[in-house]
């Protein structure tokens, strides 16, 4: 950088240097799965792309996408132009990225990250670093790998410093003590003499060989595999509504196949329908836990095939497989086993296809103690089903909001009701002393007399949640005089500040 | 009477622990009819809850929505350790308040909140095909058209060929034909005194009434919950008017 902040510096170090420098913890998962997808985006100008596998010393992590570009650079105009559409595609994602094309993959690495300036064509853009551009003008072999094309790239590769060459620290260290300090001075030693002062593994003449082309280096590319999908195309257009379910009948089992080939559960499945227009209709199902059970997704996908618009006819129907999980092939030959994780999770997926999957929900403990945040509901097709639960007032899962987990058993002596009414409903309450427990209480219209009751419970206000003038509750336990138990609390004491007289709320029924 | 039952003196009613057995002779034999006066005995003596030999449908009238004592009967009968159902429809919902999964201390809870009592009706029978849970709870309010006879007997077959109990809760519904083969209705019932605090509402009770049963004669029971197990109450608190009440 301009002011001398290298990577690599101690923070304070650099901040000293320049003191505008921002800093930012450190992601690395996220900058891998980041980079796993740049790799997919970056197929668009090589179908063989790479994540660079070795990291870049200094930096740590991964940051490099290798792509093989044999025979792909006439499609850009020539390998200048192809370069300049990823400098291009790369800044319009924010990102500055050093292109090096070269016929062997180690050359290329060398150059993109250690071509000093001179060399290459510096391009300046909007005061960012700029993008550093390096290429070797050199066709680059079209399949396989050949023997290395001349002096040209040699040329290119010696004046850097041998760190290009991918070796591991100690192994730069030793060089660098020997004198060795550029590619070209390495190049120069005879072969005999370096040859027993280094592992096997990890020799800077196979380096040294890898980068000149003499030694293979195959990429191995991501694979890519697209979503399991079952087509079915028609004989000629169909406008009768059935013609949906007809097609599911071929469909699914179809699909079914091509999961047990790939061993692969589905948990979202989309079904489309191509109409005669070009315009689609589609509608999509989810599943709890990955099936590929040809009946069970039959049975899910029947109502939203019925109720797909045929328009002015259907050519075509497409069944994919949005979300797949992998599903060993042993949950197969278990015909017919009553399997009680499986048989729940079939029924949610019922339960949610037909009535929504907001409206099939599981409870989840959340950190809090305002009782109506304390439940959590989660759709049930979204949640990975509980281990068997244990006995009565065992733990559910916790979902962490911000605070480190607490222990999910319920604390002796804290009675909670059985129903809670989803807004608490204000009554009127006669009571003897303003702070002293209440004695009657009309509600709906109907007055209860207090026969007994237990309390105060006081629950305080989330202070770091909730505005300054939050009242805290004192929840009572009543029960009335025909026995009916309620749940109710005061909102606020009177003269604390933050309100008038304090109102009273029904918050839940107890049994 | 008292003899034979361990009654407390003194104020207030207070759980029979157990029933005398039948042979210790005749002032024994005269507590067990005097309890037989109400409902049915098992030949050992101890009283229990009827219960269906088989998982099935189940109906509990609750007198209405704000009565909210059928949910501490109900739970009690059911197996905490697998997953519950429980179903209840919207409007149920908004007059009775909406399942508290905190108090209920069950393992795993599935809840549905069904727009109607056909999605409500719906989801149960769908329930009542798994057989890993432990019951199907539903919850609905009033008399709706489409809770018929027909519906019900479907719950009742439905229940009994998966072995998966069912439970019918109907929010101030009258209670006209239906296939369920046991009908109950609960009211809350003043509670036993607190161990600890006489101001405090202690163990559970209610005024349970079996008015239609398969294989049980019906019956009226003030029932209450101790140390979970259901016991009976005699039906006022007050002794005396208890033998009037009897004898007279």
């Amino acid at each position: 950088m301009a002011s001398g902040a290298r990577p690599g510096m101690r923070l304070t170090d650099a901040r000293a240097l320049d003191p505008t420098l921002l800093a930012e913890p450190a992601d690395p998962t996220g900058d891998a799965a980041l980079l796993k997808r740049l790799a997919r985006w970056a197929g668009r100008w090589s179908p063989l792309v790479e994540v660079d596998p070795s990291t870049a010393r200094g930096t740590g992590g991964e940051d490099g996408l290798r792509l093989d570009v044999s025979g792909v650079a006439h499609l850009f105009g020539g390998e200048e132009r192809l370069a300049a559409d990823m400098e291009r595609s790369f800044a319009g994602l924010g990102l500055t990225a050093r292109i090096a094309i070269a016929p062997t993959a180690a050359a290329a690495w060398a150059l993109a990250r250690y071509a000093p300036p001179p060399w290459g064509e510096v391009s300046s853009r909007s005061g960012d670093g700029g993008g550093l551009r390096a290429f070797v003008p050199f066709p680059p072999p079209a399949c396989g790998w050949h023997p290395p094309a001349g002096g040209e790239l040699f040329a290119a590769l010696a004046p850097l410093p041998v760190a290009a060459l991918r070796l591991e620290a100690r192994s730069v260290q030793i060089l660098e003590r020997l004198g060795l300090k550029t590619i070209g001075q390495l190049a120069r030693v005879p072969r005999k003499s370096l040859q027993r002062r280094f592992r096997e593994a990890d020799n800077p003449l196979h380096a040294l060989d890898r980068a000149l082309g003499r030694r293979p280096e195959p990429l191995t590319a991501a694979p890519y595999a697209p979503s399991p999908r079952a087509l079915a195309r028609l004989a000629e257009p169909a406008t009768h509504p059935e013609a949906a379910g007809q097609a599911l009948e071929r469909l699914v089992p179809d699909l079914a196949r091509q999961l047990a080939q790939r061993r692969l559960g589905v948990r979202r499945l989309h079904l489309a329908g191509y109409r005669v227009d070009g315009s689609i209709a589609g509608s999509g199902v989810a599943t709890a836990i990955p099936s590929r059970d040809p009946a069970h997704l039959h049975r899910l996908l029947k109502d939203k095939a019925a109720a797909l618009d045929p328009g002015f006819g259907f050519d075509a129907f497409a069944l994919t497989a949005s979300w797949c999980e992998p599903l060993g092939a042993a949950q197969d030959s278990l015909v017919e086993e009553p399997d009680g994780v499986g048989e729940v999770a079939k029924l949610v997926d019922r339960l949610s296809v037909k009535l929504g999957a907001e409206r099939v929900r599981r409870p989840v403990a959340v950190e809090s103690h305002v009782p109506e945040r304390a439940s959590g509901w989660v759709a049930a097709v979204e949640v990975p089903l509980p281990l068997a639960g244990g006995v009565r007032g065992g733990p559910v899962p916790i979902v962490r909001h911000a605070l480190p987990p607490a222990p999910s058993r319920k604390r002796e002596g804290e009675k909670r009701p059985h129903h809670l009414l989803d807004h608490p409903e204000a009554i009127a309450v006669v009571y003897a002393t303003p702070e002293g427990l209440p004695r009657r209480f009309v509600w709906r219209r109907l007055v209860h007399d207090i026969a007994r009751v237990e309390g105060p419970e006081r629950i305080a206000p989330e202070w770091w949640r909730e505005r300054s003038s939050a009242r805290l509750r004192d929840y009572y336990r009543v029960e009335d005089e025909a026995g009916r138990r309620y749940w109710i609390y005061r909102e606020g004491v009177i003269n604390d500040g933050r309100g008038g007289a304090p109102l009273w709320f029904l918050h839940g029924l107890f049994g | 009477m008292a003899r034979g039952l361990s009654l407390v003196a003194g104020g207030g009613s207070r759980a029979v622990e157990t029933c005398a057995p039948a042979k210790a002779g005749t002032q024994s034999g005269e507590a067990v009819g005097a309890l037989r006066a109400s409902g049915p005995l098992p030949s050992q003596g101890y009283w229990g809850l009827p219960q269906p030999p088989r998982p099935t449908l189940c109906e509990l009238f609750a007198a209405s929505a704000r009565d909210g004592g059928w949910a501490g009967f109900l739970l009690p009968q059911i197996d905490a350790a697998k997953p519950l159902l429980w179903i209840q429809e919207r409007m149920a919902i908004v007059e009775a308040g909406r399942v508290h999964p905190a108090g209920l201390g069950l393992a795993e809870l599935i809840h549905v909140e069904a727009r109607d009592a056909r999605d409500a009706l719906w989801a149960m029978e769908e329930g009542l095909r798994c057989a890993s849970l432990s019951a199907v709870v539903g919850e609905i309010r009033g008399d709706p058209a489409v809770l018929d006879f027909t519906a019900t007997r479907r719950l009742a077959v439905a229940a009994e060929r998966s072995g998966v109990a069912c439970w019918l809760v109907r929010l101030g519904g009258t209670a006209n034909l239906s296939g369920a083969r046991m009908r109950w209705r609960i009211a809350s019932g003043p509670s036993l005194p607190h161990p600890f605090d006489p101001k405090a509402p202690g163990a559970l009770a209610w005024d349970a009434e079996l008015f239609r049963a398969r294989g049980f004669a019906p019956g009226r029971w003030s029932v209450a919950l101790e140390t979970n197990r259901f016991h009976l109450l005699p039906p006022t608190g007050d002794r005396a008017l208890e033998e009037e009440r009897l004898y007279a």
